[in-house]
């Protein structure tokens, strides 16, 4: 291991997050090396002094209670519906193969016809990479690479950029305005991201073409945000927010029905 | 599922870990108030969404959704960063007290210096590096679960612990006018 590789890992090491080979190579090249043992030593020190000497904030026991009380009695039953043609999902399967209803052929073909021609850890994979999309945007405080709330604006600045021209649909009347637009790199391709804004949660919308044929509305959530998705004249859409899921029904609802308008006319 | 059995399941799975959901939520938010409020909110989505947990590990299903619910209020909040940092400066006042009580007293002397100004440090640690020392430090969590809560690679996380406690040791370094 030369001096580069072992300043990468020696974080790792501080930690014993190393195997147990890496952790030997690493030793062999830091018993040599006066500069990692400098580096190696500043990290052990500032790590015992934040475990040791910084506070550890616990709720009080007022706010647990109070928070236990406050938590929804009974009514939550319904919120959490799945969606009855999400075809990816496994107990839909499960239930028709174990019945011997359908050979795995068959199986076969139902998948291949299906909305979605993704396999369910690739779609989950891909609901994955979207979530970290959309809230990386919100850390880094980077939604925008075009701030607009005039669709005229945001639609030429994609060109050139991508290889389609993603619909940019104007909602600001049914209370979604633009806020701007970027592009992302997401599953192995370039993807148009279109931010609307209701009230003050930001909307992703994630635009790339398909193969497909259209489909229904889906609806999901994950790590606490909802999710919809379609596939709607030759495009994949998601959308991504904290609003609530009936809410973002809605805009999804709005966009496809502008989109398919727009094609008409 | 029964809804009884929800709360019951959601008890024994989540409840457990709120004084981790609080802790990373006050070192994020640096205030009290604040804190309570991201929690609660956090918790009530996290019920919400509980149908969605299989028994995976619950403080890091949870603590992901604390992160994702401080997020989205810092993103609401930002516009009025001035009055929050005249709040900051208020409760800074707190915390030393706060230290004050849990130390022993024979040792507040000596401690309480060096306490106020590593308190400090942490604070000035911008926020990407903030949250994997607190999980890492505080929490005592591996890097695949830091990494599962953040979504981030774990190289990301080695990297970015690394350079955090760097950063932290700079800090320490100039507020100590140079002195270790
Ligand atoms: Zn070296």
């Amino acid at each position: 291991m030369n001096h580069e590789e072992a300043l990468i890992l020696l974080p790792a090491y501080v930690d014993k997050e190393l195997s147990l080979s890496e952790a030997v190579n690493f030793e062999r090249h830091l018993n040599s090396c006066d500069e990692c043992q400098r580096e190696y030593n500043e990290q052990i020190h500032v790590s015992a002094l934040i475990k040791n000497n910084t506070k550890y904030f616990e709720a009080t026991p007022q706010f647990t209670k109070r928070l236990e009380a406050d938590l929804p009695a009974d009514r939550t039953k319904a919120t959490q519906q799945k969606s009855p043609n999400s075809f990816w999902n496994l107990n839909w399967v499960n239930t028709w193969g174990s019945g011997g209803v359908i050979t795995a052929s068959l199986l076969a073909i139902v998948w291949s016809t299906s909305l979605f021609l993704a396999t369910p850890s690739a779609q989950d994979k891909l609901t994955e990479e979207l979530v970290s999309s959309h809230v990386r945007a919100l850390e880094v405080d980077h939604l925008s690479d075009v701030i607009s709330t005039d669709q005229h604006t945001v639609k030429p600045w994609f060109n050139g950029k991508l290889d389609f021209s993603p619909p940019v649909i104007e909602l600001a009347s049914t209370g979604f305005p633009i806020e701007g637009g970027r592009i992302d790199y997401i599953d192995g391709r370039t993807i148009a991201v279109i931010v609307y804004r209701h009230n003050k949660h930001p909307i992703n919308l994630y635009i790339w073409p398909s193969t497909n044929k259209d489909s229904d509305i889906q609806r999901t959530t994950r790590n606490g945000y909802n999710i919809v998705n379609w596939t709607g004249e030759g495009m994949n859409y998601w959308a991504i927010s904290d609003l609530d899921t009936g809410k973002l029904q809605e805009f999804a609802k709005s966009v496809r029905l502008e989109v398919n308008s727009n094609q008409r006319s | 599922m029964n809804d009884s059995t929800k709360k019951q399941r959601f008890q024994a799975a989540v409840m457990p870990h709120i004084n981790s959901a609080f802790n990373l939520a006050r070192w994020l938010t640096h205030g009290h108030a604040d804190a309570e409020d991201i929690v609660q909110e956090a918790y009530l989505r996290a019920f919400k969404f509980f149908d969605g947990f299989h028994g995976e590990d619950g403080r890091v299903w949870l603590l992901c959704i604390v992160r994702n619910t401080f997020y989205t209020w810092y993103q609401q909040n930002k516009v009025q960063s001035q009055h929050t940092q005249f709040e900051e400066e208020l409760h800074s006042s707190n915390e030393e007290s706060d230290i004050l009580d849990d130390a022993n007293p024979e040792r507040i002397l000596i401690q309480k210096d060096s306490q106020r100004l590593l308190q400090q440090a942490m604070r000035e640690l911008p926020i990407e590096f903030r949250e994997v020392m607190v999980m890492r430090e505080l929490e005592d969590l591996s890097y695949k679960q830091i990494a599962e809560i953040i979504q981030i690679p774990m190289g990301t996380v080695m990297s970015r612990l690394g350079r955090g406690r760097k950063q932290l040791a700079a800090i320490l370094a100039v507020n100590n006018g140079g002195a270790k």
